[in-house]
């Protein structure tokens, strides 16, 4: 990764890709240390500030029960960036394991698991993630589970191909013929030339997962009501659109911001992967 | 014969959905006597025996499973727990509804997706409508409409918000559905031509001495609706998952809300009712997207 960002600092890098790291990071300091980017409390109502759109003390105005939209935002960064890489990461994984096992398994094994993949594939994730939260029952751990689960799939379905071809590539057949054993190969070869398109899919992927994340519980089916989750600000803003339109338009604006933040530096470092190869 | 394997193709992605959601609906923990009953019912140990005698519940598994495939074939989908009807029914109810909206959605994002891919000419405007594709690929759908009420609906009073009849009442919720479809059509569309003009068959229409139109008629766009027709299945896939939450936003009936009060109320019939749906929609469209990919690309015809 460090050889990766060397490399690329002597080409002048595009501003996008500056700025959504910029916003990134401040929206991790968010997620981590809420307290140091607003002093108030998302929770605290103060009716007699209700409904007061935005300026100086309240940046993104506040809701009918005088709570802060900006404060509840910034708290809510830390549920939303949690599901997101939560759900990215243990669909990574469980897409890494599934995938490189079926590439490594015999041909008629690795057939089905390739169909069960591509019948998954075939399915939006969104009402994959519906069906399993009518399964398990809705709830924030439910909402992780569910957006992993539907998003195994892709993984998958790309550790697979990308084993099949790191396991046929000239050097892996040298390897072992010189007597590297195979579950050595395996560590050395396979895993880290699957995970690289993994990492890149997942950076993608959070911003897909936040997204989705904020559907399911703008639905109703995530975090209860009080929580600063950014779908919830949502749902609650619907019932405000005529009196402060404001309570809906600045979690939209963020949510925006994070996934278009995460597919340029996804992109950017796809792109840098491959002027690396 | 090619037909017949895309058909085999077909029932392998419904067979599969509905086991998958078989298994899961014998996964799930606690008895679905009780979830259908609710929590608060006072029923007897007798009356809830008759009721699982009645669903085939006293049944070995596999039994069930084999019932429930033969079911499925003559196109019975079970009943409902919750609506006490059967959930074909139900689903046929409200499809037209979500049919409709799904159906002016799709317009919409096509024809504001061509309209981006055949007008917009030159650097700046193309990096203008390129960063309005990707603010739109971006944003969550619901928010989207959000947006639309506050602006064109409580602001502008261009469209009713809630309980419009008629037309004017569709067109918001469509806009809302087809924007985000809208914004990565026009980015494959405004690819596939720039793509498609550098190759050698452009070259030589060109050479022959037609025009930019009739080569974009004629010839690119031929190219780029190809890959705008690969993205069919997720298209689908945004316009269902979509449904459910523009419904909600809306307020509307239609199938997105049968799915979510099923969701909500564990109605699983229904929830498995809805895959099995899905599930054939979305292997007749892959075979159409198979068939349609032939007709537009003469190479593959050669190919095959």
């Amino acid at each position: 990764m460090t050889v990766l960002v060397a490399r690329r600092t002597r080409r002048p890098r595009a501003p996008g890709v500056v700025l959504a790291g910029v916003f990134l990071v401040a929206l991790l300091v968010a997620a981590l240390f809420p307290g140091l980017v607003t002093p108030l409390d998302p929770l605290r109502a103060q009716v007699s500030d209700a409904l007061q759109g935005p300026g100086l003390e309240h940046p993104f105005g506040t809701d009918q029960s005088g709570r802060d939209v900006f404060a509840r935002v910034v708290h809510g960064a830390r549920y939303s960036l949690a599901v997101g890489f939560g759900a990215s990461l243990i669909a990574l994984l469980a897409g890494l394991v599934i995938g490189v096992v079926s590439g490594l398994s015999p041909t008629p094994v690795d057939t089905v698991i390739g169909r069960i993949i591509v019948i998954g594939m075939a399915f939006p994730e969104f009402l994959v993630a519906l069906l399993v939260i009518a399964i398990i029952g809705p709830g924030p751990s439910s909402l992780v589970a569910a957006i992993a689960l539907a998003a195994t799939p892709a993984y998958a379905r790309v550790a697979r191909s990308q084993t099949r071809v790191v396991v046929r590539a000239s050097y892996v057949t040298a390897a072992v013929s010189l007597g590297v054993p195979r579950w050595r190969s395996v560590l050395r070869h396979v895993l880290p030339n699957t995970l690289g398109p993994l990492l890149v899919m997942a950076t993608i992927g959070v911003g897909t997962a936040i997204v989705s994340a904020a559907g399911l519980s703008f639905l109703g089916l995530g975090p209860a009501a009080p929580t600063p989750e950014w779908g919830v600000i949502l749902s609650e803003g619907r019932n405000l659109l005529d009196r402060a339109p404001w309570v809906a338009l600045f979690p939209g604006l963020v949510i925006t911001a994070t996934v278009i933040s995460t597919s340029v530096v996804g992109r950017a470092l796809r792109g840098g992967a491959r002027a690396q190869r | 014969m090619r037909l017949l394997g895309h058909l085999g193709g077909v029932l392998l992605i419904v067979w599969g959905a509905a086991t998958a959601g078989f298994l899961a609906l014998k996964l799930i923990p606690g008895d679905p006597v009780e979830v259908m009953l609710g929590v608060q019912a006072q029923v007897s140990e007798e009356t809830k025996e008759a009721i699982r005698r009645d669903w085939g519940l006293d049944q070995p598994v596999l039994v069930q499973y084999l019932q429930y495939l033969g079911r499925l074939v003559r196109g019975d989908l079970g009943q409902s727990y919750q609506l006490r009807q059967p959930v074909a029914e139900t689903i046929a109810s409200q499809a037209g509804a979500t049919l409709a909206l799904t159906g002016l959605a799709l317009l919409f994002a096509v024809v504001i997706a061509l309209a981006a891919a055949l007008f917009v000419r030159g650097r700046r405007w193309n990096s203008v409508v390129g960063l309005l594709e990707l603010v739109l690929v971006s944003s969550p759908t619901f928010w989207i409409g959000l947006v639309l009420i506050a602006v064109f609906g409580f602001g502008l009073h261009w469209f009713p918000v809630t309980n419009g009849s008629g037309f004017s009442a569709q067109v918001l919720p469509a806009v809302t559905l087809a924007l985000p479809i809208a914004g990565i059509l026009s980015q494959v569309l405004r690819q596939g031509l720039e793509a498609a003009a550098t190759q050698p068959f452009a070259l030589t229409a060109r050479a022959r001495g037609i025009g930019y139109a009739r080569l974009v008629g004629r010839h690119t766009l031929r190219h780029a609706a190809g890959d705008g027709i690969t993205l069919s299945g997720y298209i689908l896939g945004s316009l269902l998952g979509g449904a459910v939450l523009v419904e909600t936003v809306f307020g509307r009936a239609g199938l997105g809300r049968v799915t979510l009060r099923a969701v909500i109320d564990r109605d699983l019939p229904v929830v498995l009712g809805m895959i099995v749906v899905v599930a054939v929609v979305f292997a007749i469209i892959n075979l159409l997207v198979d068939l349609a990919h032939e007709r537009l690309d003469p190479r593959l015809r050669v190919a095959s």
